[in-house]
């Protein structure tokens, strides 16, 4: 089915997805026209198969969960922010805070993805096809962030537990983010994602693995880390 | 908040629309600032003669155009809403302080001899429908719509800033070192109409290029003399220029085809222009100066 927006307003579109009629059995949809609509496709909450044609603004399929939701253009600030599950794939350019606090789900960025991608992230999948920002994976808790370009400053600035693999070079790394060993078990499992987003042209031997020192997490009387 | 528009035309296809198109950006930006809006207009690069911008602030036109011809040769004078166009040889250090004398109630926003400048308190549609800036032709042009956060909303507290001949900037963001600088540069001879922060950083341009520095330069050193949050475009007679600062908190989206760089706080502003969709898009890097024409 297909969804103009220049035609039906941007909350009917929303809801219609967020508020699925099971009795029609549609599921699969093209929304036209986005023109940079913010909130487009945020809070989807069944499976469901949703394209959308163009370019769009902020927070682009947020709190998805279950959906499908592929972008065909780019998108503004926030994509996929507080996803729970599901899979977001981006054709173009993602700005700033791609999947922060996302706790589940996939997010593909075929482009880049500007500063601060995966800030907070709490368990998603993060996978850019080409470079990152500064401040990438800023306080981010769990899941991978994968990217195949290179890292901007201060690449995973106080972050806990995520697992950060980097094709490219790291302009610098953050607070207690190091480079860390990859095992078999990591080459295996970035295998699994490369070979998820049709990556065929690196091989997940070349990335290099980045984690958390873990010395901020404990206060340290003299403040030295 | 607030929200910043530019276009700059690479070929002459769209002059006649320029206005028109600067227009449907602000309404849109209207989002993200509604408390006054205002836009600088590049028109005809080979004019010789100076233009000023003026503000009557309710004062009487015919009055203003009867007492400012008595005392200089004015070439052409033409009302547009409250705000006046005049058109004279006499250069701007005579002029400014010709108006700033006998006219205290009017205010100079901006001069040069390709620049108009319009701008005012109210929601941007409102802005620009007064203007009738759909109407307007020209090279490049700039505009601003306000949320107004550390001076009041007046005119004056209104972008875009002029402080130099065909100079002119809009601001996203807010300095935090502005009285410092606002003091150095009086003390350097600018002169400041408002306590606002983005005149100082206008200002500042404004000094870095009558000391001969490039534009490209002067921007380079505002990332260490400017401190705060900024997304600028700074307007100058041959093009504009872009830059955000190295925290990069305040947005920016560019859209360039062959006949035009436009940019804009966020995507949908642009997304009437004609084949956008298949321009380049991109978001300017932090820290990294951006410019078209200069």
């Amino acid at each position: 089915m297909e969804l103009d927006l220049k035609k039906i307003n941007l909350r009917d579109v929303n809801d219609k997805l967020q508020n699925l009629d099971r009795k029609q059995n549609q599921r699969d949809f093209t929304i036209i026209n986005p023109e940079g609509n913010h909130a487009l496709c945020a809070g989807l909450t069944e499976e469901m198969n949703v394209t959308i044609k163009g370019h769009v603004g902020y927070y682009c399929a947020g709190m998805n969960q279950k959906a499908q939701i592929t972008i065909d253009g780019n998108v503004g600030t926030g994509v996929a922010e507080n996803m729970m599950s599901g899979r977001v794939h981006v054709k173009g350019n993602a700005s700033q805070s791609a999947g922060a606090t996302a706790h589940g789900g996939l997010l593909i960025i075929d482009g880049d993805a500007s500063s601060r991608c995966g800030i907070s992230m709490k368990g998603a999948d993060i996978i850019v096809k080409g470079s990152v920002g500064h401040m990438s994976g800023f306080m981010s808790q769990s899941g991978n962030l994968i990217v195949c370009g290179d890292a901007g400053e201060a690449l995973g600035d106080s972050l806990y537990e995520t697992n950060i693999y980097i094709k490219g070079s790291v302009k610098s790394l953050g607070a207690d983010c190091v480079e860390k060993k990859m095992d078999k078990k990591h080459v295996n499992k970035l295998k699994k994602f490369l070979k998820d987003a049709e990556i065929k042209n690196h091989k997940a031997e070349s990335f290099k693995r980045y984690g958390s020192a873990r010395k901020l997490y404990n206060f340290k009387i003299d403040n030295n880390y | 908040m607030c929200g910043i528009v530019g276009i700059y035309l690479k070929s002459k296809k769209f002059e006649n629309s320029l206005g028109s198109m600067l227009s449907d950006m602000l309404v849109n930006m209207g989002s993200r600032g509604p408390d006054s809006a205002g836009f600088a207009i590049y028109q005809d690069d080979s004019e010789e003669n100076f233009k000023y911008s003026l503000c009557l602030n309710e004062f009487d036109f015919e009055r203003f155009k009867k007492e400012i011809e008595s005392k200089i040769n004015v070439l052409d004078i033409k009302k547009n809403s409250d705000h006046v166009i005049m058109k004279t040889k006499n250069e701007p250090n005579e002029v400014i302080k010709m108006i700033n004398k006998n006219f205290k109630e009017i205010s100079i926003v901006g001069y040069g001899k390709s620049i108009e400048i319009f701008k005012q308190v109210g929601e941007p549609k409102d802005v620009v429908r007064k203007f009738n800036l759909k109407s307007f032709s020209g090279t490049h042009g700039i505009g601003h719509t306000r949320m107004a956060t550390e001076s009041a909303i007046t005119t004056e507290g209104s972008h875009p800033y002029s402080t130099g001949e065909d100079e002119c900037l809009v601001h996203n963001g807010s300095l935090s070192n502005h009285n410092n600088l606002r003091r150095k540069l009086k003390k350097e001879g600018i002169n400041f109409n408002s306590e606002n922060d983005t005149e100082v950083a206008a200002g500042y341009i404004s000094k870095n290029l009558s000391n001969k520095k490039s534009l490209n330069d002067t921007l380079k050193d505002g990332l260490k003399d400017l401190d705060g949050f900024y997304t600028f475009i700074t307007g100058t007679r041959k093009g504009f220029a872009v830059l955000r600062d190295e925290i990069a908190c305040k947005p920016a989206v560019i859209a360039e085809t062959d006949d035009y760089v436009a940019i804009a706080s966020e995507f949908q502003a642009m997304a009437h222009l004609p084949n956008v969709n298949n321009a380049k898009i991109f978001e300017p890097e932090p820290g990294v100066v951006y410019s078209w024409g200069n």
